[in-house]
């Protein structure tokens, strides 16, 4: 193996001038992806820059929105309970991204800056218009996640530069989310395509206990007839896709289609047809194209489907419900 | 270059000196010569390294041996008492078929071990979820989720 020093900074300051000092330098967050090139030799950096040590990147801070610290690991996002009930679609994405191994050591930063076409938090990231805080030499700055994501393994970074960590507005008072990871077996898979979704529902002119009906409600197609029947309005949505294109993107057709539209199951099957083609996949040994774009229809649907049971049993114990 | 640190392994603390390119699993494997945790893949794969670090079961074959420094490891040899008689868990093993080539073994059962510390009344669901990233090739799981189980009650019990 060959050899390499490992530095552990305390300050995001001290790593940012460790990397404009020290040659053929990296940082490195959880490893889960960088000890993974090094061993199959496709990094072979001369030092590595620990950001793990570093607690200015370790907060999660939920008044007002959400801000995640980007040194926050998978494990600890899963088992905020405000997270998993308010932000449902990010909560999905990291209680299955790997195992518990590859969970309690990953972080959402290393998730980001590593930007795999198939990394699991950037479908939630899309749809919750997260923007990521980033250390540049000449301070803080904020970007877009949708700007932030240029391409496979690609993200709008200059050397040297640090992700401090990753902010979500708050959501409407009527808002639901969900992640579908689509894969073979039921752990340690990249999807074969990401679906997430968030829908706010405008309840405007109706009754304050207006979710009250609905939760008596068991079946899906039940609960779609009675919002059509209510007339209750979509008021803002976004679908986001991943391992459908070069990197994550969104299905902003079908979005626009559900925005300002009463909901119907007609509605959502005609925008899980728009989202597969605005779909771009490519035939690749864990898919061929045609199946992703079938499953994009299918699980868009869902997925929405999903953030709608969600909004509406938002204040229950048992929500999100996950399989 | 050689770099020493400490650290606590299993309940005793040590200082060693290392390279600052090992992995935890080279260090505990090539040097201290604990070969309890083995290395399957080297890639964070198959759980065959896995051991706990302060509480949380980690693959050791990606884990930087510099992080290390300062924390707390337990490893399969640390399980046991020191009269021999085994871990609750190590006997459930044995007692209900949990172990046939015996390679995926100390990591299932550090990976079971994590669990039970943070939550000793797992439903079965949970045992599965914390050994999704174990691979057994030979016994098809169901003796080590039953070994699993077992091994709660009895300590539940205890
Ligand atoms: C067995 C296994 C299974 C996996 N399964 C999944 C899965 O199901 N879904 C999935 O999405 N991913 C998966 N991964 C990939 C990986 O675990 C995740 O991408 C993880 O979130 C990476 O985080 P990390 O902290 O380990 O990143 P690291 O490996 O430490 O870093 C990744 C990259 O980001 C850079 N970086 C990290 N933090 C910062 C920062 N704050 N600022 C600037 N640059 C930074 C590093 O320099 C490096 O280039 C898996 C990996 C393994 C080994
Ligand atoms: S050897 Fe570490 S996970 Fe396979
Ligand atoms: S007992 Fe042989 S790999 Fe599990």
């Amino acid at each position: 193996m060959k050899g390499y020093d490992y530095y552990k900074p305390d300050t995001i300051e001290e790593a940012m001038k460790m990397m404009s000092t020290l040659d053929g330098a990296e940082y490195i967050a959880g490893g889960t992806d960088v000890m993974v090139l090094i061993k199959k030799k496709a990094l072979s950096p001369q030092n590595l820059i620990s950001l793990r040590n570093i607690s200015e990147l370790s907060y999660i801070d939920t008044d007002n929105g959400l801000r995640i610290g980007s040194g926050v690991t998978h494990s600890r996002i899963s088992e905020s309970d405000f997270i998993k009930r308010h932000y449902s679609a990010l909560f999905d994405a990291v209680s299955n991204i790997g195992s518990v191994q590859v969970r309690n050591v990953g972080t959402v930063g290393g998730n980001i800056c590593n930007a795999a076409p198939s990394a699991d938090t950037l479908c939630p990231f899309l749809v919750f218009d997260a923007v990521v805080l980033i250390a540049g030499q000449k301070g803080e700055y904020q970007l877009a996640i949708d700007d932030f994501l240029l391409g496979p393994n690609r993200v709008a970074l200059a050397k040297g530069e640090i992700v401090k960590g990753i902010n979500l507005p708050a959501l409407g008072a009527n808002s639901g989310s969900a992640y579908i990871k689509h894969t073979r077996r039921k752990a340690m898979e990249l999807p074969i395509v990401g679906i997430a979704a968030r829908i706010d529902i405008d309840a405007k002119g109706h009754p304050n206990d207006w979710k009250e009906a609905f939760r008596r409600i068991d079946d899906i197609s039940d609960m779609l007839r009675l919002l059509e029947k209510e007339r209750f309005v979509c008021n803002d949505a976004r679908i986001a896709m991943g391992v459908v294109a070069p990197r994550p993107i969104r299905a902003k057709k079908a979005e626009s289609a559900l925005q300002g539209k009463v909901i119907s199951e007609g509605l959502l099957d005609e925008i899980g047809r728009i989202a597969a083609s605005e779909s771009q996949p490519r035939d690749t040994l864990r898919g061929e194209a045609w199946y992703r774009r079938e499953m994009v229809h299918v699980l868009t649907k869902r997925a929405v489907l999903m953030a709608l049971e969600r909004m509406i049993h938002a204040d229950s114990s048992n929500n999100p419900k996950t399989s | 270059m050689k770099r020493e640190i400490a650290f606590t392994l299993n309940n005793e603390e040590i200082a060693v000196e290392v390279e600052p390119n090992w992995t935890l699993l080279y260090l505990l494997r090539e040097v201290l010569e604990m070969t309890g945790a083995k290395e399957g893949c080297g890639v964070g794969e198959c759980g065959a390294c896995t051991v706990i670090v302060d509480g949380n079961a980690i693959s050791s074959c990606l884990y930087p041996v510099m992080e290390v420094e300062g924390k707390n490891v337990t490893t399969i040899e640390g399980l046991s008492k020191e009269d021999g008689t085994l871990h609750p868990l190590q006997q459930s093993f044995i007692e209900n078929n949990g172990v046939q080539c015996g390679y995926c073994t100390s990591g299932m059962i550090m990976s079971a071990k994590a669990l039970l510390d943070k939550n000793p009344d797992p439903t079965e669901n949970d045992i599965r979820v914390s050994i999704a990233g174990n691979i057994c090739r030979c016994t098809g799981y169901v003796q080590i989720v039953e070994s699993i189980r077992k091994a709660a009650e009895k300590m539940k019990n205890t």
